[in-house]
């Protein structure tokens, strides 16, 4: 993407977003994988060798959602310079948001058959639903609240943040100190979200039962949907006249605030938009994997989605995508054949991708490549 | 006037009852000191003793009252043993030799267990038909009783009176109170003096005239002792002239008053004891991030080193646990500082101006060593014994008492603490340390090795996290995960009190573990630790640089 190339292109955006190869392969992927996955789950019989059984395309779906996470750290950490160590916590207030959904959709098929309270409530001798419990029971607000929450958190704690200039490490630690405050927060009982044991027990969304056949799918075809719309929408952002000032953030905080940009402001938005983003993909994980709990706000949750996006290859947003699904397939397999190893794999991981790929694998292909993309990716190869 | 007779001699008979048991358990507890003490004295004194006591084989009913008013002249404390064993019925005689003895069965057995009931040596088991029982009844048993606080009560140790009185205002029988006027005459110690006082104080309260019960409640304000608290509540509750009740009501409060106080200074102990665990953690992660600027995540697993070399070392010599303590000091100092050293020049070198990817590479170290951890040592947590100095508490008062493991490793931390400090002004390392800090390429220029420097002040940092490792190994179990929980907070204090200045660091941990600790009560503990998190977020936006910022050119 040289700027002449931009310039070229600035009219038309279709294209231009389209125009580099990693985006044209991850699209046409996506696309290629969902229909696979359509026909092979639900057109190819069970007994024949094609078939792709529920348990891959909701195991498909998990790694999407992932890696719209991942995305979502990539948008503000590539682009920004951020480093949060708290997304976790977005993605399970998404996630925690799309819970009580389904969780007031039980209705009376609880285990105690309270028409309005969950079980857990009953468990816990509640007489009345409290009152962030209201409106859950509507699907639109659900979704309202899956995109404010996060985001009005994401905004509190990042204006909070940069207004203060509080950057670097120091903003790191602090993102895991929210996470964790959450954690230790969403144990308790009394917060009324269900304590230790988190949301589960979901029947049904949208009057579809969560156990079927179709209903994966269509909850995969959905996270595919979502996943592409996110990351043009996201390549759009930041090839926009905001995107530039963001990077540029990036690459001399001071100095972008000398030429007259409030980089505070510009930071805040991206933060929250990113956060949305976190809060969206938790809302697809809560479904498909059929619970949520306390431990998805867990620090060490949050930083390994910074992992996947620094496997990957930070400031390209599908170098993200790849990494978030490679590392969770090597996860699947690792802690299915030997699970002592894989805290030292992925501890290794860290080590290996920090000191010897630091722009992950998408740096390490387009080096291998440079003749034939030619000085491709100037995003992945400044420094952060 | 009848009922309340009938309600004092129910009283007096309950008393005679209950009697039998807390003497027991104090004459057993505090007789064995008195007779290996008493070992010098024994050649002269146990052949008059003996020759009284064996007059009880097979003495009648009547002889036994004698026999043992005489005992009680002839031994002093050392028959204390004889006349509990009389007590409760384990004191035999053999019919062989017709010698003295106390016997236990041994679980329900036919077989006895036998003890010289003088000397107290060990004389073998033997079958239920060779010995016979010294005979007692209820009266004799209350008299002997009687003898046993006499005994005690006017016995040169002073524990042991403090003990008999203590006991004695549990229930304060016309004999007991006859004892304690007789002892507050002679006593020259002037706590049990003190403690005679409250005792029959506490007597006036049930039997006393007006002015008397009123001199008494004015005595026994402020008391702490919780037999003194229960009496005021029941005067308060029962006693029908109202201005002594009302007195009581106020002593009652003065005392509950105190009570508060020494609540509070708990609570203020408690949080000096947590910001003390927080100072050792958090000193280690002052010098690494506050000092080289490197942002080590595996600064927890360096705890954890610490605690499981302790671990380790105690199962190496499980008969010496007080010296293994020692030993493993030293040795979690060094087992901890070699893993920083590697860590140091095996990754973190080569991530220098990268701080987040030095996050990220200790982070990724932390899990690795977790795991190590865990194939090693099992994922389950491991016990570690507290060596004896440590464990029990320093009782200031009956209610507020010092657990001298938590004060211990407050006076540990302190001293870690200013050690750090003088390595750091006053020595040559502590000087090169400071140098590269502040400008490396200055300090390269004027020959520092920069590379060697860096390794040793990660080696000390991580070693002084593997003390607060063998610190915590007092207080919590040890696992896999030890570190884990304390990597946040240890990163809250240090940016808290400011990153750089180790004072900031003391300052830090100890505000952070007191305000924990008071909020606890009102809030539940995990509340209270989100809202000292939330704190120091919003503390962070007012001061970004800490409550003590490095100033000058250091700074940047």
């Amino acid at each position: 993407m040289s700027s002449s190339l931009m310039n070229k292109l600035g009219h038309d955006r279709q294209a231009f977003l389209l125009s580099d190869t990693g985006s044209k392969v991850f699209l046409s992927l996506l696309v290629i994988m969902s229909l696979l996955v359509i026909v092979g789950n639900l057109m190819i019989p069970e007994t024949s060798a094609l078939h792709i059984s529920t348990y891959t395309v909701t195991l498909l779906g998990k790694y999407l959602c992932f890696a719209l996470l991942a995305m979502s750290v990539d948008v503000i950490w590539g682009y920004c310079g951020i480093l949060s160590l708290g997304h976790g916590a977005f993605f399970a207030l998404g996630g925690y948001g799309m819970g009580m959904y389904l969780m007031r959709q039980i209705g009376d098929r609880g285990v105690y058959g309270d028409p309005l309270l969950p079980d857990f409530m009953v468990f816990l001798n509640w007489q009345e639903l409290p009152w962030f419990w209201y409106g859950f029971d509507q699907f639109w607000f659900a979704m309202l609240m899956i995109l404010l929450v996060p985001g009005l958190l994401a905004f509190v704690f990042g204006w909070l943040a940069f207004r203060s200039r509080v950057t670097g490490v120091y903003l790191s630690i602090m993102t895991q100190a929210l996470t964790y405050a959450l954690l230790l927060a969403f144990f308790r009982n009394e917060m009324g979200f269900g304590g230790n044991n988190g949301l589960t027990d979901f029947k049904d969304i949208v009057g579809q039962d969560l156990q079927a056949d179709s209903t994966r799918v269509s909850l995969f075809v959905i996270s595919a949907i979502v996943l592409a719309f996110a990351y043009l929408l996201s390549r759009w952002i930041l090839q926009s006249k905001f995107g530039r000032v963001i990077i540029s953030i990036r690459d001399a905080e001071a100095r972008t605030r000398f030429l007259g940009y409030r980089t505070e402001s510009y930071k805040v938005w991206l933060f929250v938009y990113s956060a949305v983003l976190a809060g969206i993909a938790g809302a697809l994980y809560v479904p498909q994997v059929g619970i949520i709990n306390p431990s998805e706000f867990a620090p060490l949750n949050s930083i390994e989605v910074v992992v996947w996006v620094a496997v990957g290859g930070r400031g390209t947003l599908y170098g993200a995508i790849a990494g978030a699904i490679l590392v969770n397939f090597a996860k699947t397999r690792f802690t299915a054949i030997f699970p002592e190893a894989w805290l030292f794999a992925l501890g290794g991981l860290f080590v290996v991708v920090t000191v010897f790929l630091p722009k992950g694998i998408v740096g390490l292909l387009a080096k291998r490549n440079k003749k034939n993309n030619g000085p491709d990716n100037k995003v992945a190869e400044a420094d952060v | 006037m009848l009922l309340r007779f009938t309600y004092h001699s129910v009283l007096r008979l309950l008393f005679v009852f209950a009697a039998c048991y807390p003497f027991n358990s104090m004459a057993q507890d505090v007789l064995v000191p008195v007779l290996s003490e008493g070992n010098g004295s024994i050649e002269d004194t146990v052949p008059t003793i003996a020759s009284v006591s064996e007059r009880l084989a097979g003495a009648k009913l009547k002889e036994v009252a004698a026999i043992v008013n005489e005992l009680e002249t002839v031994g002093g404390t050392q028959v204390l043993p004889l006349f509990q064993a009389l007590i409760d019925g384990d004191l035999f005689y053999t019919k062989g030799d017709k010698r003295i003895v106390i016997a236990k069965r041994i679980d329900s057995s036919k077989q006895y267990l036998l003890k010289d009931a003088i000397s107290g040596d060990e004389l073998g088991t033997v079958e239920k038909k060779k010995i016979r029982k010294v005979k007692t009844n209820n009266r004799l048993r209350s008299g002997i009783r009687t003898t046993i606080a006499r005994l005690h009560l006017f016995s040169d140790d002073v524990s042991l009176r403090q003990g008999a009185i203590s006991n004695m205002s549990e229930k304060l029988t016309q004999d007991n109170v006859n004892l304690l006027l007789q002892a507050k005459q002679t006593e020259k110690n002037k706590s049990v003096r003190a403690s005679i006082e409250v005792a029959l104080a506490m007597y006036q309260l049930d039997a006393g005239e007006r002015s008397e019960k009123l001199a008494a409640i004015g005595l026994l304000k402020g008391n702490l002792d919780p037999t003194v608290r229960n009496k005021l509540a029941t005067v308060v509750e029962s006693e029908s002239d109202k201005s002594i009740a009302q007195a009581a009501a106020a002593a009652l409060k003065t005392i509950e008053g105190k009570i508060t106080f020494y609540g509070y200074l708990e609570t203020l102990f408690f949080g000096l004891s947590l910001g003390s665990v927080l100072l050792l953690v958090a000193a280690g992660l002052a010098i690494t991030f506050g000092v080289m600027g490197v942002i080590n995540m595996a600064h927890g697993e360096m705890i954890m080193l610490g605690a499981y070399t302790t671990y380790v070392i105690q199962l190496l010599m499980p008969n010496h646990i007080a010296l293994s303590i020692f030993i493993a000091i030293p040795a979690a100092f060094i087992v901890s500082a070699l893993f920083g050293i590697l860590i140091e020049r095996g990754v973190i070198q080569f991530l220098k101006g990268r701080p987040l990817e030095t996050l990220l590479a200790t982070f990724g170290i932390s899990l690795i060593l977790q795991q190590f951890v865990r194939s090693i040592f099992s994922p389950l947590n491991r016990q570690v014994a507290t060596p004896e100095f440590m464990s029990g508490a320093l009782e200031i008062n009956s209610v507020f008492s010092i657990t001298y493991n938590r004060l211990y490793i407050l006076v540990f931390a302190l001293l870690v603490f200013f050690i750090l400090q003088l390595i750091l002004k006053k020595t040559s390392l502590g000087l090169n340390v400071r140098a590269v800090s502040q400008n490396r390429d200055m300090a390269k220029a004027m020959g520092i090795r920069t590379e060697w420097v860096d390794a040793l002040t990660f080696g000390l940092g991580s070693g002084i996290a593997g003390l607060a490792g063998v610190a915590l190994s007092q207080i919590t179990n040890v696992g896999p995960n030890l570190g884990q929980a304390y990597i946040i907070d240890s990163f809250m204090v240090v940016v808290f009190g400011g990153v750089g200045n180790l004072w900031g660091t003391l300052v830090g941990g100890f505000s952070l573990g007191v305000l924990n600790k008071f909020l606890e009560p009102a809030t539940g503990a995990v509340l209270a630790k989100i809202i000292v998190l939330v704190g120091i977020i919003l503390f962070i936006q007012k001061r970004p640089r800490g409550l003590f910022p490095q100033k000058g050119r250091a700074a940047e």
